[in-house]
């Protein structure tokens, strides 16, 4: 499998962070970095990952089934993710979770078939000051309001 | 940079006071306004003298559990060659928490030297910054900060020519709450899922790679610099006794001014919400306040009136916790705000022990239940008892994380547990189904 040159000199930089022979510490990171370049944790890169760091695609699998960021099979091109945990919740985050489940035509963790879209209901994204929030792909969105929200998908056409 | 929310005049900034600078992110903005007179001033002591400059700070870790992190580092063995490590928990996810966010986003240079002073205090030549995968600006915002350190001279060989070597790296999560307990983040750490480790051997003698390890969340790091350049004693009268300095808190929910500020220590808990927080939305009552984080007991409107210092929180029968405050007015559904929590411990256990995993579960599933119509009488004592079942029957804090909520909500709110089950008519009948 092969990389962009880019994640190839990140990987190469990433293994030098740990100490002698417990270079596995790479793993989530390169997992994560990956991700976001083949679009999802595929089994040929869990192979991959496991052949670099020499442990077992077991071991890797465990790891990927263990964390919520980590999905094997592709999002969309835009992944909606909407937090309704307390603090969003008390200021219309359950609410806005329901609309974008309307609006896209999905519901948790489900992609559109045409593929731009998928949604997710998270948990605290760490934007509570500023409830409800939500992020697309890595973007946060704070003090979102429904038309606000309206607003947002409009404009990811 | 941007600032999230409007500064008060009330506040009090230590570690906030770099925040709406221009380019306040930059090593030449930090050098111009005090930045690395502190690990300097380190670099010229002993590791004890370090260590004793912030005991006398009365300094307790701003993550949750309120340490005295002076003594933390005490912990870390001096008498060994072995390489020592520190690890930066920036793993933020304790519900109603987003300090570290900005902390890391507006002054990552005032995080770095507080690493430096604690490599320092104990002796450590590697460091990690733990930060959560839904932080992905921030790895590469630190990420280039660091690479702009390095170049400068103000990480790698020879700090700031002091002759002190230190290397500091990012390490990205991929989204578990149950990386924020340090052990478990250890293991993530090595690229493993996260699930705790059994302790003893705390992190300070067996951390990182089983090497000795300081392990602090990302606001008290930030508060060192100060604490050397200044004093302990400084930092230590800005609050109450053995509760030290200011913090962070991140004010959220019904509220007019929702907003992360920084206070000192023992600031009256209605006075911080009212006159800082602008009070309640639309001139509704304040029913309830979670203080510091889901995690927190709940406390009622007119058990708010204490000072919010860590000791004072305890007397009270809640934490400080993480400073994530979420403030629920007259109109809040507390049954239903009982039943979100528990979603997202269920969600979050790891799985590693039962009580946890299991508790989590049927606690859910028997919130669910009431909220749903189906409730039973019987049930709202059983939530209590099988909450109460769960504290310190776990590995780590989690499971006690998902009881007190709980217990607290059921004991408080009981009359609204009861409307709920008085609307099924098969409320007190024996047949009523147990799952």
């Amino acid at each position: 499998m092969t990389f962009s040159p880019g994640l190839e000199a990140r990987f190469a930089d990433l293994l030098t962070h740990y100490p002698e022979g417990r270079h596995r510490g790479a793993l989530i990171p390169m997992l994560m970095y990956a991700q976001d370049e083949v679009g999802a944790v595929t089994p040929d890169l869990m192979a991959e990952l496991a052949a670099r760091l020499g442990i077992s695609v077991l071991q890797v699998d465990e790891v990927v089934g263990y964390y919520s960021m980590l999905h094997k099979k592709p999002q969309g091109k835009y992944h909606v993710q909407i937090c309704t945990n307390v603090a969003c919740m008390l200021l219309g985050g359950a609410e806005l979770y329901e609309q974008a489940c309307t609006r896209l035509g999905v519901g948790h963790k489900q992609t559109q078939a045409s593929g731009r879209f998928s949604l997710e209901e998270v948990e605290c994204i760490g934007a509570c000051s500023w409830a409800p929030a939500i992020q697309v792909n890595y973007d946060f969105h704070h003090d979102v309001t429904p038309a606000k929200l309206d607003e947002i998908l409009e404009g990811l056409q | 940079m941007k600032l999230y929310n409007a500064p008060s005049p009330l506040e009090t900034k230590v570690v906030s006071k770099r925040f709406g600078m221009e380019n306040s992110w930059k090593l030449d903005t930090y050098l111009a306004t005090g930045g690395f007179e502190g690990f300097k001033k380190a670099m010229a002591m002993s590791c004890d003298e370090v260590i004793n400059e912030v005991k006398s700070s009365s300094l307790r870790g701003r993550g949750g559990a309120g340490f005295p992190t002076g003594m933390k580092w005490g912990f870390v063995p001096r008498n060994t060659d072995a390489p020592k490590y520190v690890v930066v928990n920036a793993d933020e996810s304790e519900p109603g928490t987003c300090k570290d966010r900005l902390l890391m986003e507006h002054d990552p240079y005032l995080l770095i030297e507080g690493i430096l002073i604690a490599a320092k205090a104990v002796g450590a030549s590697k460091g990690w910054i733990y930060i959560r995968g839904e932080y992905r600006y921030l790895v590469d915002h630190i990420d280039a900060v660091l690479k702009e350190a390095y170049q400068r001279g103000y990480m790698g060989k020879n700090i700031a020519g002091t002759g002190f070597d230190f290397d500091l790296y990012t390490q990205i999560g991929a989204g578990a709450y149950e990386c924020g307990e340090e052990s478990a983040l250890l293991e993530s750490l090595e690229g493993k899922r996260g699930v705790p480790r059994i302790r003893p051997p705390f992190p300070a003698v067996s951390g990182a790679f089983q090497a000795p390890t300081v392990l602090n969340n990302v606001e008290t790091f930030c508060a060192v610099p100060d604490i050397l350049r200044n004093g302990g004693k400084w930092f230590a009268d800005l609050g109450t006794p053995k509760n030290g300095g200011t913090r962070m808190v991140c004010l959220a929910g019904h509220v007019n001014k929702p907003g992360v500020y920084e206070v000192p220590l023992g600031m009256n808990m209605m006075y911080f919400i009212n006159e800082i927080g602008g009070g309640m939305r639309g001139g509704k009552k304040m029913k309830a306040l979670i203080p510091g984080g889901s995690s927190c007991p709940l406390l009622r409107a007119d058990e708010c009136d204490i000072a919010m210092d860590y000791d004072s929180m305890a007397k009270a029968g809640t934490m400080l916790g993480s400073g994530g405050m979420m403030v629920m007015d007259e109109d809040t559904d507390m049954v239903k705000v009982a039943l979100r929590i528990m979603r997202f411990y269920k969600h979050e256990s790891c799985g590693w022990c039962i009580p946890c995993r299991e508790g989590t579960t049927w606690l859910q599933k028997m919130l669910a239940r009431i909220v749903d119509g189906n409730g039973a009488t019987r049930d709202i004592d059983l939530i209590g008892d099988l909450a109460k079942n769960m504290l310190g029957r776990t590995f780590c804090p989690l499971g006690d994380a998902a009881a007190m909520p709980t217990i607290s909500i059921v004991e408080k709110f009981r009359p609204e547990f009861e409307a709920y089950v008085a609307k099924n008519p098969f409320a007190s009948s024996e047949l009523v189904q147990v799952a």
